[in-house]
């Protein structure tokens, strides 16, 4: 029998500590509706996503109420776009993002994952198309999220695909100038992408994955916080002990959700991912637990070591909460959506650099961050290229989302609005890497890659 | 299925009474009851077997909110699945 202060230990998290479920995304395959005319591709994606997903939030939904734990969001991530939609050639693909939007809205999620594709060694003809596209695309729809894969600690980096992430960030930047260039906020660019990552806005579908998946993102920085706040000041077992806990109760209200969804939508469940993704609100910030662990801000000294302690904590609880986990599975650091990290930035506590080292040792990267619109496009791949090699190296997921402003400077704030937040623009180192980032080619993957 | 009844709020004559007599309308059997009141606030947590429920989860929920409100108490309904899961390895 449960206890009474079980009970209120749940609800608390809840009530209190804004334990939530951030996601239950549904990853549809996209590959049986490949067609010679895009026309048709898009008619047969648009039925088969709204067809799919139909229940998608009504069921999230209700899972929700039973439960009595908020679901924050219901999203869908499809096969990358460039290789379903390859049999229609090096089209215009810009219709698809159209009709994955329209899709999108028709059962009611708020993002749709997929607009994707996967270069680290190379591209197609169809993946040219798909990644000249991504401007167009993203600044005329409203759900669709893109990324594109430009690494891998197999592949190496491919530094041709870096140097023209950073035109078309520009590209979008420029596109979208009148909203916040929110055009950036929606892609992403990776190193060693995953495949069943329910996160927007890097999900996509793999072709390694089933027809339909339920894939659950859970969360809950405010409990892990919460539960620090109640052993304040004691050693580091106790801190990892604490946080390995926490992170074992917030999975299993995430596996427990997910494995509702899946039978009552009668789609098989694919994975649950342990990343603490914070939200723009008060009590919901990783920010806050890096503060409750002993730095004054995150960015001062101890804080890659702060992070990296969560990181593996939240890992090690969630692996004996489930045996499907899988997805990014670390804690998000983005800036935009963590008020902690917003104020670190405005008081000088947090620097790119910081940022930068705090990604080796937690699941992301760069994400969120804003720079001064009139960061040179080099400049924006040199970044990404010190993203990706990091990724490449430690054999972990890498990504960057940076939204060069328009128009902003250094200190600016830049409005996203909702669960994207508002990013305080960061300075950027202005030595020129300009003739390194043109180079082009292929970086070869690192020696430790030849495991076979 | 079994569900989990939080009620919480400032203590009055009646409150148990009036869950009582709407879960017995309902068909629902109480398993286990634990009540406590510390300084006029009262917070219980009942078990409850919801198989021969009359109505739907969602009704029931909706029903019991309800009372709440009219007896100035929160009352919340929620599956004891979330529950054991958190707290059962």
């Amino acid at each position: 029998m449960i206890s009474k202060f079980e009970v209120q230990e749940t609800n608390r998290m809840i009530e209190e500590s804004n334990l939530d479920v951030r996601t239950i995304t549904m990853g549809i395959s996209l590959l049986d509706c490949a067609d010679a005319d895009i026309d048709v591709f898009c008619r047969k994606i648009y039925d088969k996503i709204t067809s799919a997903a139909r229940d998608l939030v009504a069921v999230g939904d209700d899972i929700g109420r039973q439960f009595g734990i908020p679901i924050v969001n219901k999203r869908i991530a499809v096969t990358p776009v460039s290789i379903a939609a390859a049999g229609a050639g090096a089209v215009r693909y810009a219709s698809v993002a159209r009709t994955l939007d329209r899709a999108a809205a028709a059962v009611g999620v708020n993002f749709i994952g997929g607009y994707s594709a996967l270069i680290h060694k190379g591209s197609t003809p169809a993946d040219k198309a798909l990644v000249d596209s991504i401007p167009e695309a993203l600044s005329e729809t409203e759900r669709v999220c893109a990324s594109v894969n430009v690494g891998s600690s197999r592949a190496g980096i491919n530094m041709n695909a870096v140097r023209r992430m950073g035109e078309i960030i520009r590209e979008m930047a420029h596109l979208t100038r009148d909203r916040g260039s929110i055009a950036c906020a929606k892609f992403v660019v990776f190193c060693n992408a995953v495949e069943d990552n329910p996160f927007l806005a890097g999900a996509f579908h793999g072709v390694g994955e089933r027809d339909r998946v339920i894939n659950v993102g859970v969360s809950g920085p405010g409990v892990v916080k919460q539960a620090l706040t109640e052993t304040k000041g004691a050693d580091f077992e106790t801190l990892c002990e604490t946080v390995k806990r926490t992170a074992f109760k917030i999975t299993r209200a995430g596996q427990l959700v997910a494995q509702e969804a899946s039978r009552r939508l009668n789609v098989p469940f694919g994975i649950i991912d342990l990343s603490l993704a914070p939200t723009p609100a008060v009590g919901d910030s990783v920010a806050e637990i890096l503060m409750e662990m002993g730095l004054e801000q995150p960015g001062a000294p101890g804080t890659t070591a702060a992070v990296a302690i969560l990181n593996d904590n939240v890992k090690k609880g969630g692996i004996m909460a489930s045996s499907c986990v899988g997805g990014l599975s670390g804690a998000f650091i983005p800036v935009s959506e963590d008020h902690g990290m917003i104020e670190a930035v405005r008081c000088g506590a947090l620097t790119l650099e910081k940022l930068e080292a705090m990604t080796c040792v937690c699941s992301v990267g760069l994400d969120m961050v804003a720079v001064p619109g009139d960061t040179p496009a080099e400049t924006i791949s040199g970044l990404i290229a010190d993203e990706m090699a990091i990724g490449m190296i430690n054999h972990k997921t890498t990504a960057v989302r940076i939204i060069p402003a328009a128009g902003k400077h250094v200190g600016d704030m830049v409005e996203f609005g909702g669960l994207l937040g508002s990013a305080p623009v960061m300075a950027v180192n202005r030595f020129d890497c300009a003739p390194f980032i043109r180079r082009g080619g292929r970086i070869p993957p690192p020696v430790h890659s030849f495991k076979n | 299925m079994k569900g989990i009844i939080t009620v919480l709020g400032q203590d009055r004559v009646g409150i148990i009474a009036r869950v009582c007599t709407y879960l017995a309308e309902q068909d629902i059997n109480i398993l286990d009851i634990s009540q406590t009141i510390v300084h006029g606030y009262f917070n219980m947590v009942m078990m409850v077997d919801l198989t021969e429920n009359k109505g739907s989860f969602e009704q029931t929920a909706a029903g019991l909110e309800e009372i709440g409100r009219s007896i100035g108490v929160r009352i919340k309904l929620q599956r004891e699945d979330i529950f054991d899961a958190m707290h059962r390895v």
